[in-house]
C-alpha cells in the first residue's frame, strides 16, 4: 500500500475547444509520511490545481491520486469522507467561520461524522500556542493566530495527509517563520504527508523538498535547506 | 446542531430582525383567524346551533338569499316528516327585523319562528322556553350585552309588534351579524306579513315558513324527500352560504390568509437565499474539509426551523395577547386555539418550504473555491 500522497501523471485541464487550458500536466509526485514539501511558483502556474485534485476537491483528466493508500477516483459523496477523515487543509487566511470561538474551529470537523481517534481540540489548540485565547473569535485574533488555530483544525482529524494553500500570504516574516516551524514540527511529529504551496520563497527552508511549477509542470527544484 | 446554534447566537441581531417580521406575520395571522371565526360566528352562529341537519328551502330559491327568499308552505313539514330516515321535521322562519326595547335600547334582531315545543324550540339558560302566549321572545346572550333585559317588551319598527324577552339563550347565537331572537311560529309568521297589532293578517300567511328544519339519519335520500314536498334541501353547513354575508366574508378572509401565507414563504425564502449568498465562503470551507451535502443542508434547515418556531411561537403570544382584548370590543373576534395551531403550523410549514427552496443553493456551493484567490 502507498502511504502519503501519491499523484502519478496527473493531468488536469480546464474549459475546452480553443479556450482549454491545461492546469496540470503529466503531474507526478510522491510525499512520504513525515515529509514536508513545498510547492512554489507563479500565479496561474497550477498550484492550487495541484491542491485541488490531491484533496479531492476535483477529479483529473488522467492520472491517478493516491492519498493514505485510498485512491481518490470516486463520486463526490465518497471523496468528501475522505476529506473528512485523511486529508487536513490549512485555508489561506480568512478561512476561519466568524461564529466560532477558536477552540469551536478545532472541534468543527469532528461534528461532520465520526472519526476514529481524533485528537483532543483543547490540547491541540494549546500544542499550537492558543489555549490563552481559546474563547476568541476570528475577529478578535491577529493573521498569525488565526492561522496557527487554522492548522490546529487541520490537525484534529489526525490525517495522513495534509494540504496547505497559502499559509502565510498575510502573515508578515516573523509569524510566517513561526507558522511554517509548526507544520514541519507536526509534519514530522505526526508523520503526515504534507505539501505547502506558497509564493513565499523566505520559508522554504522549513521544507524537506521543494518543487517549482510552471504553466501546470512540476519540477523538483532542489533539496531545501535544512 | 454544533454549527446552527452558534451561528444563530453570533448572528443573533440579523435573525432576531428576521424573526421580529416573522413574529408580526404571526400575529396578523392570530388576528386574521380570530376575525374570521368572530365573523363566521356573528354570522352564522345562530344556525351552527340549530339541532338540525338539513334545512329543505323553496325550490329554485338562489342558494346566497335562501334565507330571505324561501317562501315554503307548511304542509311539505308534514310531507318531510313522513319520509324514512327523517327523525324530526319542523317549521322554520326568518326575518331580520329592526326594534327598540322599553328602555330605550335599539336592536336589530334575526327572528327564528319556530312552533313551541318542537325540536327547534330552544331550551333558554334563563327564564323560560316560548309559551303558549303569542308574543313572546327568547334572544340570545348577545341581545342582553347589547342592552336588552329579560322581561323588556320589545317593540318592532314600521308595524308596531310588542314582543316580551321571556328567555335568554347560553352564549352567542346570531345570524347576518344580527342577534337571534325566538319566537312562536305563528307570531313570525303576522310579521312577516307586516302585520301589527289589530291588523288583518292574510289567511296564506299562516300556510308560510322560510324552511323546513330536518334531523335526519345518516344516509337519508333528501333528494327523494326534496321530490316529494317540493322543496331544494341543503345540509346544515351548506345553509351557511345562504347567510348574509357570510360567502363574501368567509372568502375575502380566506384569501388574505392565503395572501399571507404565501408572503411570509417568500419572506423567508428572501432571507435564507440572502444569507446562503452571503456564507457561500464558509460552506465552501465545510465542504473542502469534507463536510456532507446533508451535514451543511441541515445546518441551514435547522436554523429556518429554530428562527421560524421561536418566532412563531412569539408572535401567536402577541397575537393571542392582542387578541384577548379585542375579545372584549363590539368587534366580531373569537380566538379558537385549534385554527390558531393549524394556521401556525402552516406558517411555520411553508415558510420551510420557502426556506429550503433558499437553502438548496448550498448544494451548489463548489468546495473548490475554498482555495487560493478565489475566495
Amino acid at each position: 500500500m502507498t502511504t502519503g500522497l501519491l499523484l502519478e501523471r496527473v493531468t488536469l485541464r480546464h474549459g475546452d475547444g480553443e479556450d482549454e487550458t491545461v492546469a496540470l500536466d503529466d503531474v507526478s509526485l510522491h510525499v512520504e509520511p513525515g515529509e514536508i514539501v513545498a510547492v512554489v511558483g507563479p500565479s496561474g502556474a497550477g498550484k492550487s490545481s495541484l491542491l485541488a485534485v490531491a484533496g479531492g476537491l476535483t477529479v483529473p483528466d488522467a492520472g491517478r491520486v493516491v492519498v493514505d493508500g485510498v485512491d481518490l477516483a470516486g463520486p463526490e459523496r465518497v471523496r468528501a469522507r475522505i476529506r473528512r477523515t485523511r486529508i487536513g487543509y490549512v485555508f489561506q487566511s480568512n478561512n476561519l467561520l466568524p461564529a466560532l470561538t477558536a477552540v469551536d474551529q478545532v472541534r468543527l470537523p469532528l461534528t461532520f461524522g465520526r472519526i476514529e481517534n481524533p485528537r483532543d481540540p483543547v490540547e491541540l489548540l494549546a500544542e499550537v500556542g492558543m489555549d490563552h485565547k481559546s474563547g476568541r473569535r476570528p475577529h478578535q485574533l491577529s493573521g498569525g493566530e488565526r492561522q496557527r488555530v487554522g492548522v490546529a483544525r487541520a490537525l484534529v482529524t489526525r490525517p495522513g495527509v495534509l494540504l496547505v494553500d497559502e499559509p502565510t500570504s498575510a502573515l508578515d516574516r516573523r509569524r510566517s517563520h513561526e507558522v511554517l516551524a509548526l507544520l514541519a514540527q507536526e509534519t514530522h511529529e505526526h508523520h503526515m504527508a504534507t505539501v505547502v504551496v506558497t509564493h513565499d520563497h523566505d520559508v522554504l527552508r522549513h521544507c524537506d523538498r521543494v518543487f517549482e511549477m510552471i504553466d501546470g509542470r512540476l519540477t523538483e527544484e532542489r533539496p531545501a535547506m535544512a | 446542531m454544533f454549527l446552527t446554534l452558534r451561528e444563530l447566537a453570533f448572528a443573533r441581531g440579523r435573525f432576531a430582525l428576521m424573526g421580529a417580521v416573522v413574529a408580526l406575520i404571526a400575529v396578523l395571522m392570530v388576528l386574521l383567524s380570530g376575525l374570521s371565526v368572530g365573523l363566521v360566528n356573528d354570522g352564522v352562529s345562530g344556525l351552527q346551533k340549530l339541532p338540525v341537519t338539513s334545512l329543505a328551502f323553496e325550490r329554485g330559491v338562489p342558494t346566497d338569499s335562501a334565507f330571505s327568499r324561501s317562501v315554503v308552505d307548511s304542509a311539505a313539514v308534514a310531507r318531510w316528516a313522513e319520509r324514512d330516515g327523517v327523525t324530526d321535521a319542523a317549521p322554520l322562519g326568518n326575518t331580520l327585523v329592526n326594534a327598540k326595547s322599553d328602555r330605550g335600547t335599539e336592536i336589530d334582531l334575526a327572528l327564528f319562528g319556530v312552533q313551541p315545543g318542537s325540536f327547534v324550540d330552544p331550551d333558554p339558560a334563563q327564564g323560560a322556553r316560548l309559551g303558549s302566549a303569542p308574543h313572546e321572545i327568547v334572544v340570545s346572550a348577545t341581545a342582553i350585552d347589547a342592552g336588552l333585559r329579560l322581561g323588556d317588551t320589545v317593540t318592532l319598527d314600521r308595524i308596531g309588534t310588542e314582543l316580551t324577552v321571556v328567555g335568554v339563550l347560553d352564549g352567542q347565537h346570531t345570524f347576518g351579524h344580527v342577534d337571534v331572537g325566538y319566537v312562536p311560529l305563528r307570531t313570525w309568521q303576522e310579521i312577516r306579513a307586516g302585520a301589527g297589532p289589530g291588523d288583518p293578517v292574510p289567511a296564506h300567511a299562516y300556510d308560510e315558513i322560510t324552511a323546513v328544519a330536518l334531523r335526519t339519519a345518516p344516509g337519508t335520500d333528501l333528494a327523494a324527500g326534496d321530490e316529494a314536498a317540493g322543496t331544494a334541501s341543503m345540509t346544515l353547513e351548506e345553509s351557511f352560504g345562504a347567510s348574509p354575508g357570510y360567502t363574501a366574508e368567509t372568502a375575502t378572509l380566506g384569501m388574505i390568509q392565503v395572501f399571507l401565507y404565501a408572503i411570509s414563504a417568500l419572506v423567508v425564502g428572501a432571507f435564507f437565499t440572502v444569507l446562503v449568498i452571503q456564507r457561500k465562503p464558509e460552506i465552501a470551507v465545510l465542504r473542502a474539509m469534507g463536510a456532507a451535502t446533508g451535514y451543511v443542508l441541515r445546518d441551514s434547515l435547522l436554523q429556518s426551523a429554530v428562527l421560524l418556531v421561536v418566532s412563531t411561537v412569539v408572535g401567536v403570544a402577541a397575537g393571542v395577547a392582542a387578541g384577548a382584548g379585542l375579545s372584549a370590543t363590539p368587534m366580531p373576534f373569537a380566538l379558537d386555539l385549534g385554527a390558531v395551531g393549524v394556521a401556525a403550523l402552516l406558517l411555520v410549514a411553508l415558510g420551510m418550504v420557502g426556506a429550503a427552496v433558499a437553502v438548496l443553493r448550498v448544494t451548489r456551493v463548489d468546495p473548490l473555491t475554498a482555495l487560493g484567490g478565489n475566495r
